[in-house]
């Protein structure tokens, strides 16, 4: 007995000194932010600013087209999330609660298309928005992105486990497919389509070669892709930049502290993205 | 099967396909036709067989960038999935704050790893670096930083684990639970403590999560991307130039679609035999209850 008391001491020990090692980037990002050029330079080895200064975070709207660049970010993270989500379980759905002829090569289609690294197809990608002019455009950005395998097989394998007495119910009942899909089964799938959600919202917020390579503008990136570009070429603009992280930061910060729980399972149970 | 059914199936599949198809499958086919060619955007492609691959094996760029990865993935595969099961087993212990460590852990990779990388630069540069100034009271020296050829490697491996061991934990966190506990009991009673315990049951009885987790691991090992282009850009000399920049640099900004076309087949090439390599592995210990 004792002995446990004494290894799960150590273990919180060595698990506290670790989590601050984790997130020293985050907490010196925040310092950073918030001092004045000067100071990072005389004290580097300090986290508290001295003095406070909000400057940066006034500085980052004028230095870039933060503004653009973020209300880009918000369209393109929303709009594929969301309607990624409906084409995913719309197609998930057909492939687990129909049968058809062709969906076993639909399936094994899709299959590929998750197993195959996804930077295979941004060269001849990048061409055909060339073609369709939408290269430097918020369509050619999420276009692409709207429908994805990994979204299909998903939403796929949560449909196909759900019970078939109430699609029969609904039947009888003289619902029409879209009707018992729209509202039978869609909301007995809403824990496992909220998943799929903050999966896709996160992944494409986050995302940072897609925009570089979509986007040609700086007013018309992402904020990562923003904030990197203006590194390469601004290379001592360490507050400001800093400001921009932060504020690029916040919205997933919030969103994971209110989600932690729900999308830790959710990973551990579809144990993928 | 009605046809009224069919005719539904085929309409909720729709919009997804279409998609799918244009955007992903089709890319998938040009991408390969293009390997054969010397296409570029402007239109123009002649057929030119292999000549891009046997290209491809004399290429300097290519074949360090091809090692730069392959070096990654031998350091960072094995740290990050070897963190991962220690965070999980211990995390898998009756301790105080426990959700509140996981979480922590788990946090880097929600965040977007170029920005967080933008901040790790910074962090381990020689003026402005607290990591860079700390070592230095201990009086170590980090040198240029990101821009110094000896820890442009080591720092971009470093935030590589730092950013998916949490990931991975998680995953075997699911794994550890899915243990059937009279399995441990059953090794409780027989005398089985700490060290023997994992050695001799955790382990053996978690090889179908480590496979999945190997596999991941080295996937997004040979996809490595977002730190070393804001870290380093790929540089000092090309010292940390992955495959999937130089995939990049090569097709997009250098409008060589038909080479980079053939570098992009050849790393999925390298993905698909390094799960298969894997799933082979373990799949002689794989357990089934």
């Amino acid at each position: 007995m004792r002995r446990t008391t004494i290894a799960n001491l150590l273990a919180v020990a060595g698990l506290v000194l670790l989590s601050l090692f984790v997130l020293l980037p985050f907490a010196w990002m925040l310092s950073a932010s918030l001092r004045t050029q000067g100071d990072l330079l005389a004290h580097p080895g300090s986290l508290w600013p001295q003095p406070f200064t909000l400057h940066n975070y006034i500085d980052i709207w004028h230095k870039i087209p933060f503004g653009r660049q973020f209300a880009n970010t918000v369209a393109f993270a929303a709009v594929v999330s969301v309607c990624g989500l409906a084409l995913d379980s719309m197609a998930g759905y057909a492939l687990a609660r129909f049968q058809f002829r062709g969906r076993q090569v639909v399936f094994i289609a899709i299959m590929v298309t998750l197993m195959l690294p996804i930077q295979v197809t941004f060269v001849p990608v990048y061409n055909l928005l060339i073609n369709l002019g939408w290269i430097n455009s918020l369509p050619g950005l999420i276009v692409p992105r709207v429908a994805d395998a990994f979204g299909v097989f998903f939403m796929r394998q949560f449909f196909i486990a759900l019970p078939r007495d109430l699609e029969d119910a609904a039947t009888i009942d003289g619902a029409n497919q879209w009707r018992i899909f729209s509202r039978v089964m869609a909301p007995l799938a809403s824990s496992a389509m909220l998943t799929l959600l903050m999966f896709h919202f996160i992944a494409n917020w986050n995302d940072l070669l897609w925009p570089l390579m979509v986007m040609t503008d700086n007013e018309m990136q992402t904020m990562p892709a923003g904030l990197a570009l203006f590194k390469g070429q601004h290379t001592a603009e360490y507050g400001p930049l800093m400001a921009g992280a932060v504020v690029a930061l916040l919205p997933i910060v919030g969103l994971f502290l209110v989600v932690q729980r729900r999308f830790i399972e959710g990973i551990a149970t579809t144990g993928m993205k | 099967m009605s046809r009224r059914r069919v005719r539904a199936a085929w309409l909720f599949l729709a919009p997804a396909l279409t998609v799918l198809a244009v955007f992903v499958l089709y890319p998938i086919g040009v991408a390969l036709a293009d390997s054969f060619t010397n296409a570029t955007p402007f239109g123009g492609r002649s057929w030119i067989g292999l000549d891009n691959y046997t290209r491809l094996v004399a290429d300097q760029r290519f074949t360090n960038a091809l090692s730069n990865t392959a070096l990654y993935a031998l350091v960072t595969v094995p740290l990050s999935v070897v963190g991962a099961l220690g965070l999980a087993v211990l995390l898998n212990r009756r301790i105080p704050a426990r959700g509140l460590f996981r979480a922590v852990m788990f946090f880097p990779y929600v965040v977007s790893l170029g920005i967080v990388s933008i901040g790790w630069a910074f962090m381990l540069d020689p003026n402005i670096g607290v990591v860079a100034a700390w070592l230095n009271d201990f009086g170590w020296s980090l040198g240029q930083g990101v821009r110094d050829p000896r820890f442009a490697m080591p720092a971009v491996m470093m935030v590589g684990v730092w950013r998916n061991v949490g990931f991975f934990m998680v995953m075997y966190l699911a794994g550890i639970q899915s243990i059937p506990r009279e399995v441990n009991e059953a090794a409780r009673l027989d005398g089985a403590r700490g060290w023997k315990t994992f050695r001799h049951i955790t382990l053996p009885l978690l090889s179908n999560t480590s496979m999945f987790v190997c596999v991941i691991a080295g996937i997004f090992a040979f996809q490595a991307f977002d730190q070393m282009y804001t870290m380093t850009n790929g540089g000092p000399f090309f010292r940390t130039e992955t495959l999937v920049m130089l995939i990049f640099n090569t097709g997009i900004k250098d409008y060589q679609v038909g080479y980079a076309s053939a570098m992009s087949w050849a790393l999925v090439l390298i993905v698909l035999a390094l799960s298969l390599a894997q799933t082979v592995f373990f799949n002689r210990r794989e357990v089934r209850y």
